[in-house]
């Protein structure tokens, strides 16, 4: 039966994996992912999943435990954020490389140093190379559906990749917002039995994971991950489509507002979209035709999507909450690329805003859109800061 | 397991196949035989990177004729971990019947230094699996760099022997204490040239209700510097030397075991560390007289670290 419930992020990414009951779960504390496993663990201690619940002594191993439980045969969740997600570095390729399809909650948070827990992207963004499907959310349903959205994206035997679900730390992971969730049987049917490939548990079929390879098959391995990842641009369509048959809520791989007319577009991700809408709204009103729109899908990168939605603008304002510092923000390169299939290229301006925490606000938002359709925004614009 | 044989050996699964890439000579496919032969039960092996991995499982082949996994350096433990959780999680839903072992292979590098927190951390949460450390005493993968398992004195290419200096200064950390010290329901030292106290250890490794850890020497031609044909002349030695003592903790209980059992009861010669320096090049600029009071240090450490391991071995 769907219900409307109020909830936090964090507890509905719990709900969501209580309803999917994985077989295997290893997790660290970190905080802002913390009431995921402390609920989780919770749901372990009262019977109410049948999951092997792993307290390792690390994220490090939080990541290996879970590859390594995943490869054996076992559906295997974790989640992390910031510094984990940092310690887990090493293992995010190899877990990718390995073609484990396993699901990561990413509570996303400011990476050390200075040290701060509060929201920004710096955490995903350093993992964007790693070879992961990345999902991001706007709100709590989001969080939730993504959750339940993921194993049927990863596990998908053309797939077979890793995807991390990321919702922002404190703004959605601490936030009570109202949510349906969806029945837990048909949570069961959407996802399904786990059907892993080659399964180190199947004794009788011996297989090795993890070979070394040289450079005649490195390079090879590296493509073929690639083809599954732009496989994946249409499987998360055909999932998104059957999400939407099943609940009524609807997901592409760029959620899109107010964009069929507008001069001006504001790329943002996460909860800030929510936030951008009403930007929009507001410059609607002061007459300037502005939409918004959201990579819901980072990796893959919705390239043509993109390329599709931005086709003839005047103005793209990429906003990012993270900073490759000496360069741009992580996503205004990727926009800008996106933009290049086009035959006239918009006016392109990157927004840092919000890291460490950061208020991030319809005010701001809106004066940064107004400057750039003045011609008064630079290149880069650093909102909101103070020096 | 007296009557342990080599013909019962020969009857058991071949799991770790001929023709792999270590060097000849190498100790580490040596024990990890004994040790596969400690159990007639599947099991699945995992890897920390290093010699021992990169040697057996260089794609498009593997040595491997049972299930392998091999993710990184400094979480074997952690690997091996996975694997039996996925074990349990999935033969408690009835998926999987069979009883299945789990072992992991490592280097001295991958468990006493960059994997000592993964193993550490699988070992308290008691997985049933066994973690068997090949102690070659060095980062041999990389070309020789010392580690915490380098014994004193030992030239290697970042404790060089030079003018100023008489090779690791430093004394091998007593990992295996360390292990017993999780009070895990099994410990023991082997070392590859008694196949037969290898293999019964194994055994009980594999049938531990619980983690067990084995730490094995593992000479290492290239690093040790000594002839290849010479790997077991050379792990016999460290047990006669008493720089290599045999011995099993069993549930918190000492016990020297073989060779080592003999020298403490009076029934071999306990010979002197000099015999094992002066078989290895790594050694050799010990030779020197400036360095002799090196030489008179480390027969002190063996000699009381063997003293303690008699009072704890209550003999």
């Amino acid at each position: 039966m769907e219900m409307d419930i109020a909830i936090n992020g964090d507890n509905a990414v719990a709900l969501a994996w209580k309803q999917i009951d994985p077989d295997v779960c290893a997790a660290y504390p970190i905080t802002p992912q913390t009431i995921i496993v402390e609920k989780f663990a919770e749901y372990v201690a009262n019977g109410e999943v049948t999951t092997e619940f792993v307290c390792v002594e690390s994220e490090h191993s939080a990541l290996t435990l879970c590859t390594a439980s995943e490869s054996a045969g076992a559906r295997t969740f974790t989640a992390t954020a910031s510094q984990g997600l940092a310690y887990m570095w090493e293992m995010l390729p190899i877990t990718a490389a390995m073609r484990t399809p396993l699901i990561m909650a990413v509570a996303n948070r400011a990476v050390s140093g200075p040290i701060n827990i509060n929201n920004d992207h710096g955490d995903a963004m350093s993992a964007r190379d790693c070879g992961w499907i990345m999902l991001f959310s706007e709100n709590v349903q989001q969080a939730y559906d993504m959750s339940i959205i993921a194993p049927r994206i990863a596990e998908h035997p053309d797939i077979q990749l890793p995807c991390m679900v990321n919702l922002d730390g404190f703004i959605l992971t601490h936030a009570i917002e109202r949510m349906t969730m969806v029945d837990t049987a048909d949570v069961r049917k959407f996802v399904g039995e786990f059907k892993p490939l080659y399964p180190l548990l199947d004794i009788k079929h011996p297989v090795s994971h993890g070979n070394m390879d040289g450079p005649d098959f490195y390079y090879p391995h590296k493509v073929q991950s690639a083809m599954a990842m732009e496989k994946a641009v249409e499987v998360c369509e055909q999932v998104f489509a059957e999400f939407k048959e099943l609940t009524g809520r609807e997901y592409h791989l760029i959620d899109e507002y107010r964009c069929d007319d507008a001069e001006y577009v504001a790329v943002v991700l996460g909860s800030s979209f929510g936030t951008m809408k009403a930007t929009v709204d507001e410059l609607r009103e002061a007459g300037i035709k502005a939409g918004c729109l959201m990579p819901r899908v980072f990796r893959p990168w919705p390239a043509d999507a993109l390329a599709k939605a931005l086709a003839g603008k005047k103005g793209v304002v990429v906003f990012d909450k993270h900073l490759s510092i000496g360069a741009y923000g992580p996503m205004f390169p990727e926009v800008a690329a996106a933009c290049t299939e086009l035959d006239k290229l918009p006016k392109m301006f990157n927004v840092i805003y919000g890291l460490g925490g950061a208020d991030a606000t319809v005010a701001g938002f809106k004066k940064v859109m107004t400057d750039v359709v003045n011609g008064d925004a630079p290149k880069i614009t650093y909102l909101g800061v103070k020096i | 397991m007296t009557s342990l044989s080599l013909k019962d050996l020969t009857k058991m699964p071949v799991r770790l196949a001929s023709g792999h890439r270590l060097c000849a000579g190498c100790g580490e496919s040596i024990i990890a035989k004994q040790i596969l032969m400690g159990t007639e039960s599947p099991v699945i092996v995992s890897g920390s990177t290093g010699c021992f991995e990169v040697s057996t499982t260089i794609f498009p082949y593997t040595s491997w004729n049972t299930p392998y996994i091999h993710t990184a350096f400094g979480n074997g433990a952690a690997t091996c971990a996975g694997v039996e959780t996925a074990y349990v999680a999935l033969r408690k839903k009835g998926k999987i019947s069979e009883d299945i072992k789990f072992v992991n292979f490592a280097g001295d590098g991958a468990t006493y230094d960059i994997g000592l927190q993964a193993l550490s951390g699988a070992m308290e949460r008691g997985h049933k699996m066994m973690y068997v450390c090949l102690n070659n005493e060095a980062y041999m993968n990389t070309g020789i760099q010392r580690s915490s398992a380098t014994g004193m004195g030992a030239s290697t290419t970042t404790s060089w022997a030079g003018s100023m200096a008489s090779g690791k200064k430093e004394f091998p950390k007593d990992l295996t204490a360390i292990l017993v010290a999780h009070n895990i329901p099994y410990v023991a030292q082997v070392s590859p040239h008694n196949w037969r106290d290898t293999v019964t250890k194994a055994s009980k490794g594999f049938n531990a209700d619980g983690p067990s850890f084995i730490n094995a020497v593992s000479p290492c031609p290239r690093g040790w510097r000594f002839a290849s044909e010479d790997t077991i002349a050379m792990a016999k030695l460290a047990v006669e030397t008493c720089v290599w003592p045999l011995y099993e903790v069993v549930n918190g209980e000492y016990a020297l075991t073989a060779e080592s059992a003999r020298i403490a009861d009076g029934k071999a010669e306990k010979k002197p560390v000099l015999d094992w320096i002066k078989a290895q090049g790594r050694f050799k600029h010990l030779l020197q007289d400036r360095w002799e009071p090196v030489i008179e240090s480390i027969q002190g450490e063996v000699d009381r670290r063997w003293e303690k391991l008699i009072k704890l071995s209550d003999f």
